[in-house]
């Protein structure tokens, strides 16, 4: 097989008129077994971060960015919802204050508004670049007609990034009508602005607690893999945070998920077993 | 009629300026002028790639040539050691003229002066060229580069990246290489198999090649073809050289009127693992600094077959301790590669097939600790236990000589011609430097010397005459002459449809090869070769099943064709061992040898190149003399008691 | 020992392929993975039949030539090692071995076993050198370097180039491969003036062959010299670093 000039063009000196005029479908061969690209080429942009989110390694750190604002929301999220163990007056107290943030320099709701912009932004980059690698994946994947890889290396939460995603980004949306849209067929008890009151009616429904348990489980594996992985993707070199010996990184990983996650889970258990309501 | 001069071109005056007068005095090429010519490089190792990238580089169009499928697998990745260069970076003594000393005195007298000044000369800026771009050498703490001693040297000029040197020495070649490709000045083909080379009125005028993915055989027309194609240890079958490496393109351009130099200088490692079952493929080389610390011996008694452990002291022979008291373990690859030859020949050797000689290294252990033993050589010791699964740490390592490099090859003259004008031979493919014997880390040094500095400035002296003529048209009638050739050997190999592999025929060549012009030879073995050899070769051309189709990846009918090449290669071999009626290097005459069993050089009658000169499929080659004349060093008998 | 292989056998990288069993008996354990193929091979040409066709070389882990995906494991079950280096007492008698060419868009099939991976040269053309003519260099020791710097290099430098990296990945990812070759540049004072463009241009030849990493880890343990997945963290950082950062200032930061 011969290979000729630096443009990344595959020519056969044999069949290259023939080459010239056939297309090969990605992933195909040449007419001399060249490979010709699996993926289109980003093009270089003069906007250095649209320039960087064109490639798969740029997809990637856009990925860990959001996934640290991601992991800040979530964490702040946990930490405020902690008041529902302080009592009704607490949780509606604060949940009253996040939309009179920035008060009084602010106008009345600017700031969570603001909030919910950017946590929607950094969400749909979140799952576009997921989605977008998961496809560059498939054409370059070649496992077609072999048998299925070895996969013991990897562990349980590496593999499932992509399925606890999808159940997170579900449950998300379960959860935004459970409680801030107030749908009455997900919550037919909803008060606006009780929120003390919501989290009751909700919880107390076994299946819902359940699902809550379930899908906040789902996170915990998602953010396991993802707290890990953000290391990796923005590229710290860090002898603590190296992956190979890496009781920090993963000590982190275990830490961060854990303390978003098991009062998540608590809240709901709480509520069944009668500690509040 | 004979068409072979050898003209060695050697310039002449103090040695220290040859280099620098014959520099000046070659015709140049302008560099405008430089993209009007086209030099086909075949082979990527060392010599090859640092050829092409240099001459690509320098403005010439330059198309490249490799079996592999990458350039970056030629098997000068697999050199371990180091590379030599007279740096003087210790301030030990070393200079250009001792590195030079050691190597033509290290060649047993049977290299030439002139060349190999150059080497040593050239050797320094390689290791320039070769930081520059990259190469990770051994560093010391200040960040300086790191040198060791090899193979006995008494200065320390070794520059090594682990062990890996040749590893990572290919890939700065290759990089260089591939930087071209890209910049639209090298053509590369890989996975293309050069079949043939095309001559007319006695000048090279392209190849002929074989696209091993589809089969197709083509020409390529250029105005200088440069052989990159390293050694033909594999004539023995067995040897520490990669699976493929071949001297088919070598061999080839032999046919078509290249002189062929000195095919029985031969060299044979140490230590290597011995063979396990008939059907090893290959050997595997220890590093020679293992003797450093390691005690070699073989039971008293032939029949011993006890475990080591349980064969007592007092017998136990300790042979190149008892022969060669003063160098005692550390007797250099040849007289120590000879000893475990007689010692096994005499069945006193070691192990399931009693085909190797003990390398203990208890009493190391003892006197260093295991700690100590383990930081030194921990690396070749996992390697040899993943290989043999016995810990070298409790059981002595079996080890045994195996042939790992040609010093023969190509006559090339000083500006690395062959008799066939526009034909050049680099690297391993060509005899020039090492005479009978190559010291160790010099290869690497050969063939980047060769490579980078070599060649990119005697090529212009042979391509400034040919200013303004474009190279042979490719249809011209040579080309479809020599295609047709090698389309009719094709097709000739597919229609054999006997009953054996060509591997078999491979092993049996090899067996008669190594047992008679292996590392001892005499006059009967070999004339025992000359009539086994031809014999089996009818064998072989008769009876040999190549399946497949020609239009296909077929690797049996690439093997079939190198080995066809072994056959006639071993037999020139032999023929060579046959009348060098002396020892010297890695030839040894059993007929001449000291009283103390060392090799006994014949300077009056043998210090001469026997370059071969190929005279038809039926007819033995001539042999042309081209005398040796030492002016700057003495001609003397090495001795190692 | 007696063994059954399962072996894919394609005619061509157009032809479908399929699995094929072959029987092995007497097989030594002293043997090499490959020999044990070669002595099939040897077989079925005395049979009339077609070969196993695949890529070995050097035969001892240095070359990059050889690999085969044995039971779904990139070169097989022993780790650091290639399939070359492979001997057959990590099996037992009567064993049923898979053996697979590498899978991956990017290596596309020539024949049974053997892959085309010239798209890895590729990835070197793009920018995997460090530019210096020949005789241009400045003397060797012009330059120190720290010793851990020469060291980090060569590890990543010990890469043979063998794509069991992308075998194993299960997104076909190169980054392994990359990387190693990014840092082995990247980190030497040497490497420093093309470094940003290097990077940029490596990571996008690589991307339109291989797909994205995804952090599984799978590359390092099939990777027979152990080549750790650092070398992709660092190759992240450097992309970045390409694309923000003012070049007619980085060098002054080295």
């Amino acid at each position: 097989m011969t290979y000729v000039d630096g443009a990344h063009r595959w020519c056969d000196r044999t069949e290259a008129a023939r080459l010239t005029t056939t297309q090969h479908p990605p992933g195909s061969q040449g007419a001399s077994g060249a490979p010709s690209p699996v993926n289109r080429r980003a093009k270089r942009t003069t906007f250095p971060l649209v320039d960087l989110y064109q490639t798969a390694v740029g997809k990637k750190w856009v990925m860990a960015v959001t996934g640290i604002a991601l992991m800040g929301f979530v964490f702040a999220h946990m930490f405020g919802n902690l008041k529902l163990y302080q009592g009704p007056e607490d949780l509606d107290k604060y949940a009253a204050g996040l939309k009179t943030l920035g008060d009084p320099i602010l106008p009345n709701s600017m700031v969570v508004w603001l909030l919910r912009v950017g946590l929607l932004v950094v969400f749909a980059l979140h799952i576009h670049s997921a989605y977008s690698l998961t496809m560059m994946n498939r054409r370059s994947n070649g496992a077609g007609g072999g048998t299925r890889r070895d996969t013991i290396a990897a562990n349980f939460a590496a593999r499932t990034m992509r399925w606890t995603g999808i159940i997170v980004a579900a449950f998300l949306v379960w959860h935004l009508a459970d409680f801030t849209w107030g749908w009455s067929f997900v919550n037919p008890d909803y008060q606006y602005g009780a929120v003390y009151d919501n989290v009751v009616a909700s919880f107390s429904r076994p299946a819902v607690a359940i699902a809550y348990v379930v899908a906040n489980l789902a996170l915990g594996v998602h953010l396991y893999h993802g707290s890990w992985s953000i290391f990796q993707s923005l590229g710290s070199m860090s002898p603590r945070f190296n992956p190979r010996r890496n009781p920090l990184r993963r000590g982190f990983a275990l830490a961060f998920t854990a303390a978003v996650v098991l009062p998540n889970i608590s809240f709901p258990i709480a509520v069944q077993l009668g500690i509040i309501g | 009629m004979s068409t072979v001069t050898l003209n060695a071109h050697a310039p002449t005056g103090p040695i220290a300026d040859r280099w620098d007068e014959h520099r000046f005095s070659v015709k140049l090429v302008n560099p405008n002028n430089r993209r009007k010519f086209t030099v086909l490089v075949v082979g990527t190792g060392l010599a090859g790639a640092a050829a092409a990238a240099s001459l690509a580089q320098l403005g010439y169009q330059v198309k490249v040539f490799t079996f592999h499928d990458s350039p970056r697998r030629a098997h000068s990745i697999a050199a371990q050691g180091g590379i030599n260069a007279a740096k003087n970076y210790k301030n030990d003594g070393d200079s250009i003229h001792r590195l030079f000393y050691d190597t033509i005195k290290g060649g047993d007298f049977r290299a030439r002066e002139s060349n190999v000044y150059r080497l040593a000369q050239v050797s320094v800026n390689i290791i320039d060229q070769c930081v520059a771009q990259g190469v990770p050498f051994a560093r010391e703490y200040g960040g300086l580069l790191d040198n060791r001693s090899f193979g006995g040297a008494q200065v320390s000029r070794t520059f090594y990246a682990r062990g890996q040197t040749g590893q990572q020495l290919l890939l700065g070649a290759y990089q260089a290489l591939m930087q071209q490709v890209g910049l639209g000045r090298v053509e590369m083909h890989t996975k293309t198999e050069m079949l043939d080379v095309v001559t007319k009125d006695g000048q090279a005028c392209g190849i002929v090649v074989r696209d091993l993915a589809t089969g197709e055989i083509t020409s390529f027309n250029g105005h200088a073809v440069l052989l990159c194609t390293g050694g033909y240890s594999n004539a023995f079958y067995l040897s520490t050289n990669a699976m493929n490496c071949n001297a088919t393109a070598a061999w080839r351009a032999h046919k078509r009127g290249a002189a062929f130099a000195n095919p029985c200088y031969t060299q044979i490692h140490p230590t290597c693992i011995p063979a396990n079952d008939e059907f090893q493929s290959k050997l595997t080389l220890m590093s020679e600094s293992l003797r450093n610390d390691g005690r070699i011996w073989v039971p008293k008694s032939p029949d011993d077959t006890r475990p080591p452990h349980q064969i007592p002291e007092d017998e136990r022979d300790y042979y190149l301790e008892r022969i060669y008291p003063s160098f005692g373990n550390l007797a250099p690859r040849d007289v120590s590669s000879r000893a475990a030859k007689r010692m096994v020949d005499a069945g006193h050797g070691i192990g399931p097939l009693q085909n190797g000689v003990y390398l203990d290294f208890a009493d190391a252990i003892g006197r260093l600790g295991e700690q100590v033993v383990k930081e030194r050589y921990g690396n070749l010791f996992d390697m040899y236990q993943r290989i043999t699964d016995e810990n070298p740490y409790q059981v002595p390592m079996r080890i045994y000589p195996a042939p790992h490099y040609t010093m023969g090859g190509l006559w090339v003259d000083y500006n690395l011609q062959t008799t066939v004008p526009g034909l050049y031979a680099l690297g391993e493919a060509n005899f020039s430097d090492h005479g009978a014997n190559r010291l160790g880390a010099s290869a690497l040094m050969q063939g980047l010397a060769d490579g980078y500095f070599v060649i990119p400035t005697t090529i212009s002296d042979g391509l400034a005459p040919l200013l303004g003529s474009p190279p042979v048209p490719l249809d011209d009638p040579v080309f479809a002459q020599t295609e047709q050739e090698v389309r009719d050997d094709i097709s000739r190999w597919l229609s054999v449809g006997g009953t054996r592999s060509v591997d078999h025929y491979h092993r049996e060549l090899g067996k008669i090869v190594w047992d008679y012009c292996g590392m001892g030879r005499n006059r009967t073995g070999l004339e025992k070769a000359l009539s086994e050899i031809p014999a089996l070769r009818a064998e072989f051309e008769t009876n040999v099943r190549v399946t497949g189709r020609a239009d296909e990846v077929n690797q049996n009918l690439e093997k079939v064709q190198r080995v066809a090449d072994f056959f006639e290669l071993g037999e020139l071999m032999c023929r060579d061992a046959l009348h060098r009626e002396e020892s010297c290097g890695g030839h040894f005459r059993e007929e001449y040898q000291t009283d103390e069993g060392e090799a006994q050089r014949n300077d009056e009658d043998f210090c001469y190149v026997g370059a071969w000169e190929w005279k038809g499929p039926d007819t033995p080659q001539a042999l042309h003399r081209e005398p040796l004349e030492f002016e700057y060093v003495q001609l003397t008998q090495r001795s190692y008691k | 020992m007696k063994l059954t292989l399962k072996i894919w056998r394609q005619e061509g990288p157009r032809a479908e392929g399929r699995f094929e069993s072959y029987e092995v008996p007497n097989v030594n354990e002293e043997m090499s993975f490959l020999e044990m193929l070669d002595g099939l091979n040897e077989r079925l040409v005395e049979d009339g039949q077609e070969p196993i066709t695949f890529d070995s070389d050097c035969r001892e882990g240095i070359c990059g030539t050889c690999g085969i995906t044995i039971d779904g494991k990139p070169h097989g079950p022993w780790p650091g090692a290639a399939t070359c280096q492979l001997h057959m007492r990590a099996f037992s008698d009567g064993d049923v071995i898979t053996l697979e060419p590498w899978r991956a868009a990017g290596f596309p099939v020539m024949k049974d076993l053997m892959v085309d991976r010239t798209a890895f040269d590729t990835i070197v053309e793009a920018g995997g050198y460090i530019s210096v003519d020949t005789g241009a260099a400045p003397d060797a020791n012009e330059i120190p370097v720290p010793k851990p710097v020469a060291d980090a290099a060569m590890d990543a430098a010990a890469c043979i180039g063998c794509g069991a990296c992308v075998a194993a990945c299960p997104n076909s990812a190169a980054q392994l491969f990359t990387s190693a070759k990014l840092a082995h540049l990247n980190l030497l004072p040497q490497g420093q003036a093309e470094r940003f463009r290097r990077t940029e241009d490596m990571v996008e030849t690589m991307e339109t062959f291989f797909g994205s990493c995804t952090n599984y880890g799978f590359c390092q343990e099939a990777c027979p010299k152990e080549i750790p997945i650092d070398f992709i963290a660092l190759m992240n950082r450097d992309y970045l670093k390409a694309k923000l950062k003012n070049r007619k200032l980085a060098g002054r930061q080295g």
